[in-house]
């Protein structure tokens, strides 16, 4: 029975613009995130696609509380997200982790990998009792399927996929329940993309973790994910099990997106159904008004830049935020 | 059969380092026709950008030197060429476009003025014809309003229009020949899809040769006539794209395949390759590929293969080729 | 060599590129072996570079100098013995006598002390400094950054020298002869007020990259404090470029001492230093330019010899030369 663990309402994170030389005026803001809802069900996947600027990123740094957001709600286990305080937010902390994009700089290079790993444990002193953490690092190591021997050495001895195996150690030390993975294969190499595809796939059926799986790569968030979330210029266009948006897809940005994708088999050279949008994406500073993707769509008509398209389930079925969603097959 | 219009052959680039020598490139072979498209495909550490800039002339030598090999275009040996007269090739007969537009262009010039420059010093054009040419050009890589954007600097365009505009000045001197090196990686999909489009259409109009550099191969699906798979320094197969998916003939091509997760297909394990690529320092003996081979034997490990042949024009460095290639 | 904040400004760029850049072309399994940190690899490379070994043997020198003067003379700096007036360089007195009728030599060797401690602890007191209000400029909210960076600006603003000159001659008359202990003090802490706004902001500079790398926001996300976070990550990566300029600002803050000695605000007799000799030749350098030539050398020796030991260090810390 899927048993919500993160629900997410109306989400919004907008940043400021600033100028000025003392005091500083706002000139503007960026819309990175606006309006955002979903919900992560207990054990699953939920993958959540788009291109550069669709806030993506945005969205994990403030489900992490690393950036307070503008409006909205979250609930984590039932209780309000955005709330904690204190103890509450430390036990907050440990439940919900995340694994970084890049593996170069998302481990500090001063430090040991031991200490690295460890340091969860040295800031939640009462996870592990200061002998044991040793111990606890070299199982660590060991999960992510790294040498326990190697805890004294440091980052750059290491190569990418291996470093990405160590952030994936330290974001599993407190034993969280959601993982929030912001594009962690992007930056490796297509041999060892796979490596840590298949031990986060692991890792979630051992420990029973929820993801968040953050990416631009629709074919690798595919393999990964139970169920989509597509997003464009801060807002959810469409969403729903992986089956039904790859398949089945209704909005035409996905439409779009998975046709732009390009598949490795020549032989479907001409045969695929072939969407190109014009232009590029617009800034999140200044999106169009009513539906934001409206400036690149075929299908735009006067109503929406009028009337914003809410994400409700309109044809099929799943929820697409178009005035004129409808069925068609990409892929 | 016509001469093809580029030909590697044989190349082997060291890179000395103070942490010593790096076996860059060990033999790098292969041949493009006009009209034709080359992937070259591969990992970081591969080679395939190494190869592309010895072909340009672009190495900074040192650290880089060539030790072997020969590159002819229209069969003049470039690298037995004067400096002067691989800076007139450069531009005029090979052009080369990058990944990072916005490093690539200069940022203090115009866009306009980097595409002009090269018309009216290379061409003797005045500057009135030069404007009118750039204004051409970049109408030609579809950019909206060419006639105002002209006079825009680099970081006034978007990633995907400042692709564009760095294809149009690699354009402006009519090459015959196009490389790109990851010219879309850094971008989104969608628009990604859009600058394939244009490279593609670009390259039928003037029948150029285009020696596409990637890690995609979803992109070399699309877009490729003939591939060539490098691995340390190597190319460990040469085939035809149909030949090369439908089949393949190398055991570290066959992996590649099977590791990738695939839009159109779910649920499917994905095989990885197990090890690390290989330190260019302390290249492996034999085969390079031996360590993280599935298939790999003694004789793996201690002789080098060579191409074997395993039909017209489709070529395999690994001793099991056939075998490999009867598996597909 | 009279502004030592001209030696910080290409450093604060390199303190950004420094901290953000550790990508590697070769992703490769050959890294492994014994645990190796930054440091260490940063030792082993410049231990293998002659200017490197050449500096530090020439700064050895001349610390040693400053400790021990009796190992290099045996001759008593503060006999002066009149019947030697500018007597020039000779078998008794390598670098001949003053226009007292001091040895030349032994002064420049006594005098070393004085100069290497204007040197060590204006850098010190710059560098802490700096350091404390660049990290808090770097690290806090925009605002409390704008008000440090403009209270830095206001004091980076003022031409050196004039800026020294005003503060010297306000803490002393030109006629008073304060104790060397005073007068060292003076000199040090005009030097740091006038110089520290460099090293924050390069310290400043090096934070902010520092702050936005991920593996802050890794720290953050567990719970890491502002303490944690400051001392445990941004300080060990932002120590690099603001180490290197101490070692180059050390040898420039010695060359001040001599500019300030010789405008006569600086230190001055009875106390020695390069810088008062120089001061003293000032008017006998057609008769006896013995005078100002040995302590102007050894001045000039051991500055060059700092900027070298910097440079070397700052290659050899650079992640992007390797």
């Amino acid at each position: 029975m899927a048993e919500p663990i993160l629900e997410v309402t109306d989400l919004v994170k907008h940043f400021p613009v600033r100028v000025g030389v003392l005091f500083k005026r706002t000139i503007g803001h960026v819309k990175a995130v606006d309006g955002v809802s979903f919900t992560l069900n207990k054990g699953e996947t939920l993958g959540v696609v788009g291109e550069s600027g669709c806030g993506k990123s945005t969205l994990a740094q403030v489900l992490m509380r690393l950036e307070p957001p503008t409006s909205g709600g979250a609930k984590f286990e039932g209780r309000d997200m955005f709330a904690m305080r204190g103890a509450e937010l430390r036990k907050l902390r440990r439940d919900i982790q995340i694994v970084l994009q890049d593996p170069y700089t998302s481990l500090n290079p001063r430090m040991t990998v031991g200490d690295i790993v460890g340091e969860p444990f040295e800031i939640h002193t009462d996870v592990a009792p200061k002998g044991s953490r040793r111990r606890k690092v070299q199982d660590l190591l060991d999960t992510v399927g790294l040498n326990p021997e190697h805890i004294h050495r440091y980052p750059h001895q290491f190569s990418g996929g291996q470093r990405q195996r160590i952030g994936i150690a330290r974001a599993l030390a407190l034993r969280p329940k959601v993982i929030v993975c912001d594009e962690p294969v992007s930056a490796l190499d297509v041999s060892i993309q796979a490596q840590v595809m298949n031990l986060l796939g692991e890792l979630q059926s051992d420990l029973g973790l929820s993801y968040v799986f953050i990416a631009h790569d629709l074919s690798v968030v595919r393999h990964l994910s139970d169920r989509v979330a597509v997003m464009y210029l801060g807002k959810i266009v469409e969403t729903g099990t992986e089956d039904q948006i790859y398949e089945r897809p209704t909005h035409p940005y996905t439409q779009a997106l998975l046709s732009a994708v390009p598949v490795p088999d020549p032989t479907q050279r001409g045969r695929r159904d072939v969407i190109r949008l014009t232009g590029d994406v617009p800034s999140p500073i200044n999106p169009p008004s009513g539906c934001h993707f409206r400036t690149r769509c075929w299908k735009a008509q006067d109503i929406c830049a009028t009337e914003e398209p809410e994400l409700v389930v309109r044809t099929g079925d799943h929820p697409s935020a178009c005035h004129f969603a409808e069925e068609r097959t990409v892929v | 059969m016509t001469a093809p219009l580029l030909e590697v052959e044989d190349l082997h680039v060291e890179f000395r380092t103070r942490d010593g020598v790096a076996k860059v490139l060990n033999g790098v072979g292969y041949q493009v026709n006009a009209g034709e498209t080359l992937a070259v495909l591969g990992e970081s550490g591969s080679g395939k950008s190494v190869t592309a800039q010895t072909i340009m002339g672009i190495l900074d030598t040192p650290p880089a030197f060539v030790t072997k090999g020969a590159i002819r275009f229209h069969g003049e040996d470039l690298l037995s060429a004067s400096d002067d007269r691989r800076r007139e090739v450069r531009g005029d007969g090979i052009a080369m476009i990058f990944q990072d537009a916005l490093s690539a262009l200069n940022p203090v010039f115009t866009v306009g003025f980097q595409i002009e420059e090269q018309l009216t010093v290379r061409r003797g054009m005045t500057r009135k014809e030069a404007r009118a040419r750039a204004v051409e050009l970049l109408d030609l890589v579809k950019i909206p309003n060419a006639r105002n954007r002209v006079g825009e600097y680099p970081h006034q365009f978007s990633g995907g229009m400042r692709q564009r505009a760095m294809i149009a000045m690699s354009l402006a001197l009519d090459p015959e020949m196009l490389i790109a090196d990851e010219p879309t990686t850094a971008l989104d999909v969608t628009v990604q899809a859009q600058i394939m489009d244009l490279l593609r259409d670009i390259q039928k109009e003037r029948d150029m040769g285009l020696i596409l550099i990637t890690h995609d191969l979803g992109v070399v699906a699309d877009v490729a006539d003939r591939i060539a798979v490098m691995y340390a320094g190597r190319i460990v197969e040469h085939a035809d794209v149909y030949q090369l998916f439908r089949a393949p003939g190398h055991p570290y091509t066959e992996s590649l395949l099977e590791s990738l997760p695939r839009l159109d297909l779910k649920g499917q394990e994905l095989k990885t390759i197990k090890g690390l690529p290989p330190s260019l320092t302390n290249i492996p003996s034999g085969c390079p590929f031996h360590p993280r081979c599935p298939r790999a034997v003694d004789v793996c490990r201690t002789e080098v293969p060579a191409n074997h042949r395993l039909g017209l024009d489709r070529t395999s460095a690994c001793h099991f080729a056939e075998e490999v290639v009867s598996r597909g | 060599m009279s502004d030592p904040g001209a030696s910080g400004a290409g450093l604060e760029k390199a303190a950004a590129s420094a901290v953000g850049d550790l990508s590697h072309v070769d992703d490769s399994s050959q890294k492994q072996g014994k645990p190796r940190s930054l440091w260490s690899d940063a030792w082993g490379e410049l231990r293998r570079k002659p200017t490197f070994i050449i500096s530090l043997v020439i700064i050895f020198i001349v610390v040693v100098m400053a400790v021990f003067p009796s190992l290099f003379t045996s001759v008593d700096p503060r006999a002066a013995n009149l019947d030697n007036y500018l007597k020039k360089p000779s078998a008794d007195a390598w670098f001949g006598y003053d226009v007292q009728g001091y040895d030349v030599y032994a002064r420049a060797i006594y005098g070393a002390r004085a100069s290497l401690l204007v040197g060590l602890f204006s850098t010190l007191l710059t560098v802490l400094i700096g350091s404390v209000v660049g990290i808090v400029a770097g690290y806090a909210k925009s605002w409390i950054d704008s008000l440090l960076s403009r209270f830095g600006d206001i004091f980076a603003g003022v031409p050196f020298v004039l800026g020294a000159i005003v503060i010297l001659t306000t803490f002393n008359s030109p006629t008073e002869n304060p104790s060397a202990t005073r007068i060292i003090t003076q000199v040090v802490l005009s030097i740091a007020a006038l110089s520290w706004p460099v090293s924050m902001r390069i310290m400043r500079s090096a934070t902010l990259v520092a702050k936005q790398q991920d593996y802050v926001k890794a720290a953050r996300g567990l719970g890491a404090s502002p303490l944690r976070i400051v001392f445990r990550h941004l300080l060990p990566n932002t120590v690099a470029p603001v180490l290197v300029y101490a070692t180059i600002a050390l040898g420039a803050f010695i060359g001040a001492e001599a500019t300030l000695a010789f405008l006569g605000i600086g230190l001055r007799p009875p106390v020695v230093s390069w810088g008062v000799m120089i001061s003293e030749s000032r008017d006998y350098f057609q008769a006896a330019p013995h005078m100002l030539l040995f302590p102007a050398a050894f001045v000039t020796i051991t500055v060059l010899a700092f900027v070298i030991l910097g440079d070397a260090v700052r290659d050899a810390l650079d992640p992007k030369s390797r």
